[in-house]
């Protein structure tokens, strides 16, 4: 079969880091195609050189039978590939009419805007994916779902041949994605094509007919949807499989084999919850142990943490620390009371560009530091002297701008920072994300002594051999739900994977 | 051999690398050329004379742009420091003109000090808790008082001009120590408080952070609302100290002039200054230094007969260079 879509050989870097090397896709006319893969696998960089906003480095892409080189996402539009974001770009204040017909309204004797002819026109196309609105009304007075509807509508008006459509079920409910599945189904039968990203696997299964997957940068594998099962597919995102998951030893940490008699409880949760994305969450930590929290994105991982650290408000459910009940409300009381929360977004929650090195090692200390508001400043430099010694921390001087150090160094400084605070619990999300290999294992390395002195961590991670070697158990969220613990020793990758599959085999 | 060797002098000379050093001391250079311009041009300008009224007249922009300047580094704005200049200065006269002022002279300066003080506090506090705990728009929020302030001080004083003779209080103003204005003296007190809070004490490292990555400095602990409700207070308090200090040096309050236009002047000297309207930098003694070129720009064009309107202009263009020079810095 001729494909419509074939990109071969793509290349991409960004300052000199490799995005993607030789990534490939096709996609056949009239045909749902899933894009699947991990945070960082390089979907949205190939979604984005398709759609002309990034330019590759190297690499063909064939449209339509003939060589494309597109430069700009309204040049794709007229090469007939839409794009539907995650986050609309369409004009919410103004009716659908207007949304669905900008910059292609039907004129009156050349420059006035015939309404009658536009507003009959949008109820035409709108028909054909069975939706019946008024035309007339603000577009932002409808649901997510029929905005997203709207946006589809308007792309396949302007003879779209592929429409993109990105994480499109992410804020929808079960009876608006039975709609979008209906107008996806449609567009297969009409024979435009449609390229699915999603991290819903299950989705997958019910309308796509063929799955892409991507692994660092790289297409890893690529076949058809029927004879597939979930476990193969979450293999080949991690790319992993179980031979290979006898292979011991990736990570510095040691499977749950610290051998110490766990100690006092430091911290129980029970039935917390913040609202849909988690709901009656239990966790019991005690001291010299590591909790792992598995899961899929949105699982509910971070919101666990917020909620224990106080940024997010208890909606029910309680807290107990040391066995003293009261939850913690805001992060400052979680810091006084020994929390300590690395967060996963490093540039938005984490440093202080601009601010040196030390001063952001001891921001969390301040209150510690301080003798009637003045800040010991002998004690702060012998602290930050001390941490960048025995962290390993690279910096020309403590007085360097943070910014300027690579980013395994600004983790390490973010790491000191709740290290000097003698924590009792440490919270860790996505600790080694984005760091070099080497800065990977001495910051696990840094995790390890933590809690060989007592403390107790709670550990995200993505890396799924950083939890299964690390965590003494894991607690495995879907949705926002506790669905099973695993204890270690004895959790392999291959089990972890399988609960994973198994829960969105629940979910469904 | 020697040849050689002033060959690479010279060369070593013609690649001295102005861009940067230009972009790092700005300020200076500025104060420099417009100095060496006066001394040159303007007639009697190296006479204590100048100095003293230059003296007198910044040290207002100075002790505003220095509260300006902790309310931008964490990332604020306040517009409303003109107006709680004409609150606080409206307020004074009423004070110790009134039967209890002449009756206890003494106390009744206290007072007339410490009221408006007080009330220009409250100010703050009202920008502050719009701003922290409503999280309303720090320009809309400041917006109100800069708009109500002013006729708040014209009702107290039904519009009318309050003119005085009080010498103890007049010494705002007018008094000398050490041959120079007493309000010139206060505002570099002011100055070497406000930098030692900055680098010394956990508010001012919290004034820095919060400007630098809110989301950041709340989860590491930092009282983020009670510091921004902080610096709006200091900034409201330095204003109204500045809007006493005006009414003594024209021995007369009049609300619908006094601090007209100053919001500008202070946002001015604290951005040639060096604070970066993002917020995280907080350069006191940059927000006088910025004051005083502001100052002498002005006062170079009166002295030369200049009309006023043209200064408006020279002070837009001030303003752009500075602007452009932390664009390239950043770079």
């Amino acid at each position: 079969m001729a494909e419509l879509l074939n990109m071969s050989g793509i290349d991409k870097a960004f300052a000199g880091v490799s995005a993607l090397s030789g990534a490939s896709l096709q996609i056949a006319p009239g045909e749902v195609h899933a894009l699947i893969g991990q945070n960082g696998a390089g979907k949205s960089t190939l979604i984005k050189i398709l759609t002309g906003v990034y330019r590759r480095d190297g690499g063909v892409v064939n449209f339509n039978g003939a060589e494309t080189v597109l430069t700009s996402p309204r040049e794709a539009q007229a090469t007939g590939i839409a794009t539907i974001y995650q986050e609309l770009n369409l004009v919410s204040l103004r009716s659908v009419t207007e949304n669905v017909m900008m910059g292609y309204e039907p004129k009156r004797f050349g420059v006035l805007i015939n309404w009658k002819e536009a507003h009959r026109r949008t109820r035409e196309i709108l028909s054909r994916f069975g939706i019946d609105i008024d035309v007339r009304a603000p577009l932002g007075s409808y649901s997510t779902a029929i905005q997203q509807l709207v946006a589809i509508a308007r792309a396949v008006s302007l003879d779209a041949r592929l429409v993109i459509m990105d994480e499109p079920t992410s804020s929808l409910d079960a009876s608006e994605v039975e709609v979008l599945f209906g107008v996806v189904k449609g567009l297969r039968e009409a024979g435009v094509s449609v390229l699915y990203v999603s991290h819903f696997l299950d989705e997958l299964f019910e309308i796509c007919d063929r799955v892409t997957t991507m692994r660092d940068g790289r297409t890893v594998d690529c076949r058809a949807i029927a004879g597939t099962t979930k476990l193969e597919l979450i293999a080949a995102m991690l790319g992993r499989d179980t031979d290979e998951i006898a292979e011991a030893g990736m990570t510095e940490f040691n499977a749950g084999m610290s051998g110490a008699e766990k100690g006092d409880v430091l911290l129980e949760a029970q039935g917390v919850s913040t609202g849909p994305r988690l709901n009656g969450f239990d966790m019991t930590l005690r001291k010299g142990e590591i909790i792992g929290l598995g899961g899929l994105l949105g699982a509910g991982r971070t919101e666990a943490a917020r909620a224990i650290f106080g940024v997010d408000r208890l909606l029910s459910g309680k807290v107990e620390i040391k066995g003293q009940p009261g939850a913690l409300e805001t992060p400052a009381a979680a810091i006084a009371a020994g929390f300590g929360y690395l967060t996963e977004d490093r540039k938005a929650e984490g440093i202080i560009p601009d601010m040196s090195v030390r001063e952001n090692l001891t921001l969390a200390l301040l209150p510690k530091l301080t003798k009637s508001g003045q800040i010991d400043r002998a004690r702060e430099r012998e602290l930050v002297d001390h941490y960048i010694k025995a962290l390993g921390i690279k910096t020309a001087n403590m007085e360097q701008p943070i910014r300027e150090l690579s980013g395994g160094n600004q983790q390490k400084v973010l790491l000191a920072r709740w290290l000097a605070i003698d924590p009792d619990v440490l919270i860790l999300d996505e600790p080694t994300r984005g760091v070099d290999v080497g800065a990977k294992r001495e910051i696990q390395g840094i995790i390890r002594d933590a809690v060989a002195r007592g403390v107790g961590v709670v550990l995200i991670s993505s890396e799924f051999e950083e939890i299964v070697e690390g965590a003494d158990r894991i607690i495995v969220l879907n949705e926002g739900r506790i669905v099973t613990e695993l204890t270690n020793p004895g959790i392999t990758e291959d089990a972890l994977v399988r609960a994973l599959a198994h829960t969105e085999g629940q979910a469904a | 051999m020697t040849t050689q060797d002033t060959e690479l002098k010279a060369q070593q000379s013609a690649t001295f690398a102005w861009g940067p050093f230009l972009r790092k001391n700005g300020g200076l250079v500025a104060l420099a050329v417009i100095l060496v311009f006066n001394i040159i041009v303007t007639p009697n300008f190296l006479q204590m004379q100048t100095l003293f009224v230059n003296i007198s007249q910044v040290a207002t922009i100075a002790i505003v742009a220095m509260g300006m300047t902790l309310v931008i580094a964490t990332g604020g704005i306040d517009l409303s420091v003109g107006a709680i200049m004409a609150l606080a200065g409206a307020l004074a006269p009423l004070i110790f003109l009134s039967e209890f002022g002449q009756a206890n002279p003494a106390l009744g300066i206290a007072a007339a000090i410490a009221v408006p003080i007080v009330a220009a506090l409250a100010c703050g506090l009202f920008n502050g808790i719009l701003v922290a705990n409503l999280k309303v728009q720090p320009i809309i929020a400041t917006l109100i008082l800069f708009i109500s302030g002013r006729g708040i001080a014209q009702v107290l004083t039904n519009g009318n001009l309050q003119t005085f003779s009080n010498p103890s209080f007049s010494y705002l103003g007018t008094g000398k120590v050490l041959g120079l204005p007493f309000q010139g003296w206060l505002a570099l007190l002011i100055a070497c408080v406000l930098y030692l809070v900055m680098t010394r004490t956990t508010f001012g490292r919290y004034v820095l952070a919060i400007g630098g990555n809110e989301r950041a400095a709340e989860l590491s602990g930092g009282p983020v609302k009670r510091v921004k409700i902080g610096v709006y207070m200091i900034c409201g308090a330095l204003s109204g100290l500045a809007g006493l200090i005006v009414v003594a040096i024209n021995s007369a309050s009049d609300a619908a002039r006094n601090g007209n236009l100053m919001e500008l002047d202070a946002i001015a000297a604290a951005v040639v200054g060096g604070a970066l309207l993002q917020g995280g930098r907080a350069p006191i003694f940059g927000a006088i230094l910025g004051a005083v070129i502001i100052q002498l720009v002005k006062y170079t064009l009166l002295a030369n007969g200049v009309e006023d309107e043209v200064a408006l202009i020279a002070k837009a263009i001030i303003i752009l260079a500075a602007v452009y020079v932390q664009q390239a810095r950043k770079e």
